[in-house]
């Protein structure tokens, strides 16, 4: 009886051939896809924290300092903004402008160094004559990243010690010079022969090309006290909201929710061609084009519901400041739900059973999810993984509900989102009708 | 009476004030090598109840889908009261009941017809009437707000053709709307046909039960190969099968006489116990019993029967309706 039972099951997935290849693909294509994904993440392709880089200062240690941290590789540090055709010679990074970048999301931290750095580069101690009147290092941060700021802290007092050892040793020797006593001509022709073949390394060290792109320099600070430099970390981006990733993952996993719930809406055309239900329709006065908008207006109220559900929940649990974004709420919430609603269209329309369309869907929107931020948070992403994530709906659904939730960026600032969800729809709407020919006529 | 009405048919369909519900023109569908629909031309009358009936795999089912507008024709046209099958026209003129239960599960039987009258253009007050209309006609008033997951079976099948008539077409296409329900349910559908009948709805009317088709339909085409091989009203069908003769059945004892070379001598057969003859006229069964009598045969019983559509359809298509 359990024989009959088998055979009978797997003869039925044989005969969908969708299914049965899905069932096999789907989670070794899945499985692949991660591979790549998290796989990337090791070694050189660990992700790099971009950091704007400010020298206030200008000196020789300054100079020393931003080269140092060029060629840092877990820095991507930028002392001005990319070149590009419109703009081929960019201006250096101020405080002002690079802070401005960093609100706007262009970077999750800036790096000021400070005037006065080079007199007083680093303290041994913050009882220390340098650390009593040593500047301070600013770091302009966004908390929607918690991890930049620590590790541009980080690389920050790693660059100073292996960028600058002859300033390390002339100040270290001052140090001792004061605290012991005092050298003996001897010790100190001997230190200072030491401390130009220092100056020399350095120097060559300065001379090599950076690894860094973008020509500009980063900086890591530390804590505020204890280390050779002393740092501000400063939070220039929701300094005065409760829970940076709450409007992140709102918009994520909502995403990621929206584009099942799309896929199975959709299915209703494959329901109703079964049932006969989608013939008797085409046969009154309701052409396919007609069926598929009312279809797809379905499927958007509902994805527009489910979100607005979602922010609403995390307004009452987390306390997301909801209802001071609602109109730039209302235009993400639009686009999402339509560019979503065109997915789901299309995915029905390509697939002949249910099977086959849960096998598909599952397979596409883990990947576009984990691709594109709904799984886990873009700053652990390399740069390859961001700019694969372009070409998912959730990279672009969380960009633009980041800009309204957490930079409180007007409207006008959605124009990427608006331009890319819009246009994606459209053109997936467009490609599902031409795939429901199959159902209007044999 | 009907071959008056196809015959009038015929004069009207040049005429385009009184153009006729149906005209199939010389179609053809093929699929790959198999050609489904070959050549196949028919029309039909204002009024008449057209049975179409064809063995399974006949091309059937391909016909009744040019009809609605669901095929790609390879040749030929159709067209419904003189529109183009397809525009919105014909669309609108067009009642089409498909064999499926091709209604919403989870909607109310109001709010099918609700649906479906939409879909066919209806709002306001005459969207309203027409479903008051169905809801009479298929006699589920009392059921409007029930789920049709909840109904039973006959009932489903009730509504599957309201919701195909809710725009009150001309012209019905019933695809076997009987399948699958018990026999109260059927006299049922029966009497809801009968009664588009009376108000003059011409219907073209599928089934693969023979008593309905002689019940209902005044016009029969037969379908095989993708080709029409018969039409015509049933005792014309009959008579180009059978000619006028009807079967006569005799039981007869036990006897000595030699019942084949009896039957033989008449023009029959005899099997057991059992005679097989033919008589022109009814009137000839008394001879027959006469001559039984006088050489000797104790005849226990006699039947009389005019070969009916099944014998017809077997005859022309070697294959029982229901196979």
């Amino acid at each position: 009886m359990i024989g009959t039972i088998l055979q009978t099951s797997f003869r039925s997935l044989r005969r969908d051939r969708g299914a049965f290849v899905m069932s096999f693909i789907l989670p070794i294509g899945f499985f692949t896809i991660f591979g790549f994904v998290f796989g990337s993440m090791r070694g050189s392709s660990t992700p790099r924290v971009t950091v704007l880089v400010v020298d206030e200062d200008n000196s020789d240690a300054s100079k020393s300092l931003v080269r140092g941290l060029l060629r840092e590789p877990s820095l991507d540090a930028m002392t001005h903004p990319r070149v590009t055709k419109e703009n081929p010679a960019p201006a250096d990074y101020t405080a002002a402008t690079a802070e401005a970048a960093v609100r706007s999301g262009d970077a999750p931290a800036a790096l000021i160094i400070p005037a006065g750095f080079g007199a007083h580069p680093i303290a041994f101690g913050p009882n220390s004559e340098a650390g009593s009147t040593q500047a301070k290092f600013r770091i302009l941060h966004d908390s929607s990243d918690p991890v930049a700021a620590q590790v541009v802290a980080g690389m920050l007092e790693k660059t100073v010690m292996i960028s600058m050892p002859a300033t390390m040793a002339a100040v270290g020797s001052q140090y001792f010079d004061r605290e012991i006593g005092g050298l003996t001509p001897k010790q100190r022709q001997q230190m200072d022969q030491g401390l130009a073949a220092l100056r020399k390394r350095q120097d060559q060290q300065d001379a090599q090309p950076s690894a860094a792109t973008g020509g500009s320099a980063t900086a890591s600070p530390a804590a505020d006290s204890g280390g050779m430099v002393a740092v501000d970390i400063q939070d220039v981006v929701g300094e005065k909201k409760k829970s940076p990733m709450i409007s992140y993952y709102a918009a994520g996993v909502g995403v990621m929710f929206l584009l099942f719930t799309a896929s199975a809406a959709g299915g209703s055309l494959l329901d109703e061609s079964e049932s006969g239900a989608l013939d008797r329709v085409l046969s009154a006065r309701v052409t396919m084009t007609t069926l598929l908008l009312g279809k797809l207006t379905y499927s958007a109220l509902l994805a527009f519901a489910q979100l607005t559900l979602m922010f609403l929940w995390a307004a009452l649990v987390f306390h997301l400041d909801f209802f001071t974004h609602i109109p730039g709420f209302l235009v993400m919430t639009a686009i999402t739900s339509f560019a979503v609603a065109s997915f789901g269209m299309l995915l029905a329309s390509v697939t002949r059973t249910r099977a086959q369309l849960g096998a598909f869907s599952t397979l596409i929107i883990l990947t576009m999810s984990a691709l594109g931020g709904s799984m886990f948070p873009k700053f652990l992403m390399s740069d390859a993984m961001l700019k694969v994530g372009y070409f998912t709906f959730n990279s672009w659904a969380i960009s633009g509900y980041q800009k309204i939730f957490w930079r409180d960026e007007p409207i006008s600032s959605l124009g990427p989102e608006i331009a890319v969800l819009v246009g994606s729809g459209v053109v997936l709407f467009v490609l599902a009708r031409w795939f429901a020919r199959k159902w209007e006529y044999v | 009476m009907l071959g008056s009405l196809l015959s009038l048919a015929s004069r009207m369909s040049g005429d385009p004030t009184n153009p006729v519900p149906l005209r199939v023109d010389a179609v053809a569908k093929r699929f790959g090598a198999v050609t489904a629909v070959d050549d196949v031309s028919f029309e039909i009358a204002a009024g008449a109840c057209f049975g179409l009936l064809g063995p399974n795999g006949a091309g059937k089912s391909t016909l009744i889908r040019s009809i609605v507008g669901r095929v790609r024709l390879d040749s030929g046209s159709i067209s419904i009261f003189g529109h183009p099958v397809g525009s919105s026209a014909a669309r609108a003129d067009l009642g089409w009941v498909p064999q499926e239960l091709a209604v919403y599960p989870l909607l109310t039987c109001r709010e099918n017809l609700q649906a479906f009258g939409r879909y066919q253009g209806l709002h306001g007050k005459a969207l309203d009437d027409a479903i008051a209309w169905c809801l009479e006609w298929a006699a589920l008033a009392d059921r409007a707000g029930s789920p049709v997951r909840t109904l039973s079976g006959g009932m489903k099948r009730r509504l599957n053709m309201a919701a195909g008539l809710i725009h009150r077409p001309r012209l019905v296409l019933l695809d076997e709307p009987t399948v699958g329900v018990d026999p109260q349910s059927r006299n049922r559908i029966f009497e809801m046909v009968e009664a588009l009948r009376s108000d003059g709805t011409t219907i073209i009317y599928t089934t693969h039960y023979m008593e309905e088709a002689e019940r209902l339909c005044d016009w029969i085409a037969i379908i095989d190969h993708g080709q029409i091989i018969a039409q015509g009203t049933k005792e014309a069908l009959v008579a180009q099968s059978f000619g006028s003769r009807s079967s006569v059945t005799m039981h007869v004892g036990a006897t000595r006489v030699d019942l084949a070379a009896w039957a033989a001598a008449r023009g029959g057969t005899a099997q057991d116990s059992v005679v097989f003859c033919s008589v022109e006229k009814p009137a000839e069964i008394a001879g027959l019993l006469e001559a039984a009598s006088g050489d000797g045969l104790d005849v226990l019983d006699v039947t009389l029967q005019r070969p009916n559509l099944e014998s017809v359809f077997l005859h022309l298509t070697g294959k029982e309706l229901r196979a």
